[in-house]
């Protein structure tokens, strides 16, 4: 028995809609004078179906813009389809965002019964819930201090303690694992394999295609507002990683999020061409080409490495070399990875971000294939080799 | 087809289907109340001398109005001293216009919350008439303070007092509806709240008597449905002429008000999310 349907939903945003009753006249005065400027839209989605059964954990992945936030809004019913028809049966919850609603100048305690309600629990469901929420988030003793006073680590605990305890039928969850440190992470993923458990139907959207395909059997691939592929997580994920972006060279931008543009993803050895092939025994360099059009305060880069399933092998953030500041401007970051990589095929994946927010997590934003062979040994991500001292127990 | 997984909720081009009937409202209570309580906490956490300025502002009001409309220009009121008349009018006034100051607005006030959680979207403005009701409270004890020193009340009149809350609700609940949801798409509207409230003010009796214009132009001025509340109120509250045709005038016209403020808020708020 089915949880959700998406029955050939579609949804259209016009860009640029009137925001000033000034535009509104301009654009009616155009309009009388049959000088009509092509309204820009853009369909985020496409006759898209598909249905979830009762108890199933459906996954979706994704390049940015490819309509899965679309899917998760249209399904918590934020937004309305443009056609088509979306059906949820049961009480559907959505994390779509970490602590949307938390006022900094309430409590801790105060919070908890806001956030609670906005997310669709009863004041009794609250009261019920709520020495589990406080265990769950470790902020007992913070509990009447007014949120402003938090970390944002901490903030992030309780707010996502809240979303924790709802108790759904649905249970919808954008990418909000991204923030938080790992212990949290854990922890989150805990209570979603819990949930999953239970008995509870799962929507997952997530970059972190390693942990999707764990807690989710089924996935939905979604490619310019439509499906491109659905099927078991793990052939969606493997194909996925192995698209790639476009064709290298191309002068359009990848990927855009707000000031941001990456231009190019590329992986080359010693200076040869893209064309040229990658051998297991030479050095790597990866490069990201992006423009920023405006500075961002606290602005961090990671380029990640991942095999097809999802593994993440090499993760490095610039900031973590020693402070960085982007300025505005075309610029180009590169990470020389020495030959410690096998051979196989393996997908670089960018992240662009502040302590707070993320602006863009692409875990295809390229592909490369290293060659050569491997051969007598059992597979194997990484080639180092380590010295294997031997000596006589005491 | 319906099993033990309950109905569907649908949601189509036409928005959430559960979201037309005013069931929403009702469902939604719990968040209304939360909403309230975050607004009125937020208000007085940090004023120590809370109570006293709810008062300051009718009462400043009131001093001003007596001393430039009683004492200069002999305005009528009604037989009642005219402290007493002002303050009903100023107090119902008051109410009014920070509901729909603060109803206008909090859709995009909260417009993260809006974009990124779904709840019954007629509960942010719903909750936003709510807080100004502590105050009302606050200022209605005294106006039954004013009414006994005045020696004009109180009266069996009072019992109709909730009468002029409902009207008074109504008619803001319906201006919010409308200026929340015009909001989102025109942000020239907060700006326009304020000076529009401004003439209104004079255009609503609070310094002088709704009986001040006669036969069917005073039918006409009770379109303005605060006329009507303000009437209502003063009956009340202080025993003068009961309103009759213009109360009824009024009462029709915040009814349209508030069932044309639901029908549009309705139409508007499926696409909150992608304009706000």
């Amino acid at each position: 028995m089915d949880r959700i349907e998406f029955d050939r939903v579609s949804k259209r945003y016009v860009l640029g809609e009137q925001r000033t009753a000034r535009e509104a006249l301009v654009a009616g005065a155009r309009r009388l004078t049959g000088r009509r400027p092509e309204p820009r839209e853009l369909w985020s989605l496409r006759d898209v179906s598909f249905t979830v059964a009762d108890g199933e954990s459906v996954g979706i992945v994704g390049r940015n813009g490819a309509g899965k936030s679309t899917i998760l809004k249209v399904m918590t019913g934020i937004t309305a389809p443009t056609s088509g028809v979306s059906r949820t049966r049961g009480r559907v919850a959505a994390l779509l965002e970490v602590g949307t609603g938390f006022h900094p100048e309430l409590t801790g305690r105060e919070n908890v019964y806001l956030n609670g309600a906005i997310l669709g629990m009863s004041r009794r469901d609250i009261g019920r819930a709520f020495d589990d929420i406080v265990e769950f988030s470790g902020v007992r003793q913070f509990l009447d201090t007014p949120v402003k006073r938090y970390s944002s680590g901490m903030s992030l605990r309780l707010a996502f303690a809240v979303a924790a305890h709802l108790e759904p039928d649905v249970l919808v969850v954008d990418e909000v694992l991204a923030v938080g440190d790992a212990e949290f992470q854990r922890k989150c993923l805990g209570r979603m394999e819990q949930a999953e458990r239970e008995g509870r139907t799962l929507v997952f959207v997530s970059h972190d295609l390693d942990t999707l395909s764990s807690l989710c059997r089924r996935s939905l691939w979604m490619e310019a507002g439509a499906v491109r592929a659905e099927g078991a997580s793990s052939d969606i994920v493997r194909d996925y990683l192995s698209s790639g972006l476009s064709a290298p060279g191309s002068s359009s931008a990848l990927i855009r999020s707000g000031p941001l543009q990456v231009l190019d993803v590329r992986v080359s050895s010693g200076g040869r061409g893209a064309e040229a092939a990658l051998l297991r025994d030479d050095p790597i360099e990866i490069d990201v080409d992006f423009d920023l059009a405006e500075a961002v305060p606290g602005l961090d880069l990671a380029v990640y490495v991942t095999t097809r399933t999802g593994v993440r092998v090499l993760d490095v953030t610039a900031g973590d070399s020693g402070p960085v500041s982007f300025r505005p401007g075309r610029q180009r970051a590169r990470v020389s990875v020495p030959p410690i990589l096998n051979v196989g095929t393996f997908a670089v994946g960018v992240w662009f971000g502040t302590a707070q927010h993320e602006l863009l997590d692409e875990p295809a934003a390229a592909t490369f294939t290293l060659h050569g062979s491997d051969r007598g040994r059992p597979d194997r991500v990484l080639v180092y080799d380590l010295p294997v001292e031997v000596s006589p127990l005491g | 087809m319906s099993d033990h997984l309950g109905p569907w909720t649908e949601n189509t081009a036409r928005g959430m289907v559960q979201d037309r009937a005013w069931t929403a409202l009702w469902r939604s209570r719990d968040l209304i109340w939360y909403f309230a309580v975050r607004d009125v906490k937020l208000r007085y956490r940090q004023a120590v001398l809370g109570a006293i300025w709810v008062l300051a502002q009718p009462i400043a009001s009131v001093v001003v109005f007596t001393l430039v409309f009683s004492r200069l220009a002999g305005v009528s009121s009604q037989g009642v001293p005219y402290p007493v008349f002002a303050l009903v009018g100023m107090v119902s006034w008051t109410y009014f216009s920070t509901s729909v100051t603060a109803g206008g607005q909090v859709l995009v006030a909260n417009a993260s919350l809006v974009s990124k959680v779904y709840f019954p979207r007629m509960a942010a403005p719903a909750a936003a008439l709510l807080s100004p009701g502590v105050d009302l409270a606050v200022s209605l004890v005294l106006v039954e303070v004013a009414t006994v020193v005045y020696g004009v009340g109180p009266t069996w009149r009072l019992l109709a007092a909730p009468l002029w809350l409902v009207l008074m609700v109504v008619t803001a609940l319906g201006a919010a509806l409308w200026l929340s949801a015009l909001n989102v798409r025109y942000r020239d509207v907060q700006h326009a709240v304020g000076p529009v409230l401004q003439v209104l003010l004079f255009a609503s009796p609070v310094a002088y008597a709704a009986t001040a214009l006669s036969g069917w132009q005073a039918q006409l001025y009770a379109v303005n449905p605060m006329v009507g509340v303000i009437a209502l109120g003063r009956w009340s509250f202080l025993g003068t002429p009961w309103p009759g045709w213009q109360l009824l005038v009024s009462v029709v016209s915040a009814g349209v008000l508030l069932v044309s403020g639901v029908a549009y808020f309705n139409r508007a708020q499926r696409s909150f999310a992608d304009v706000i």
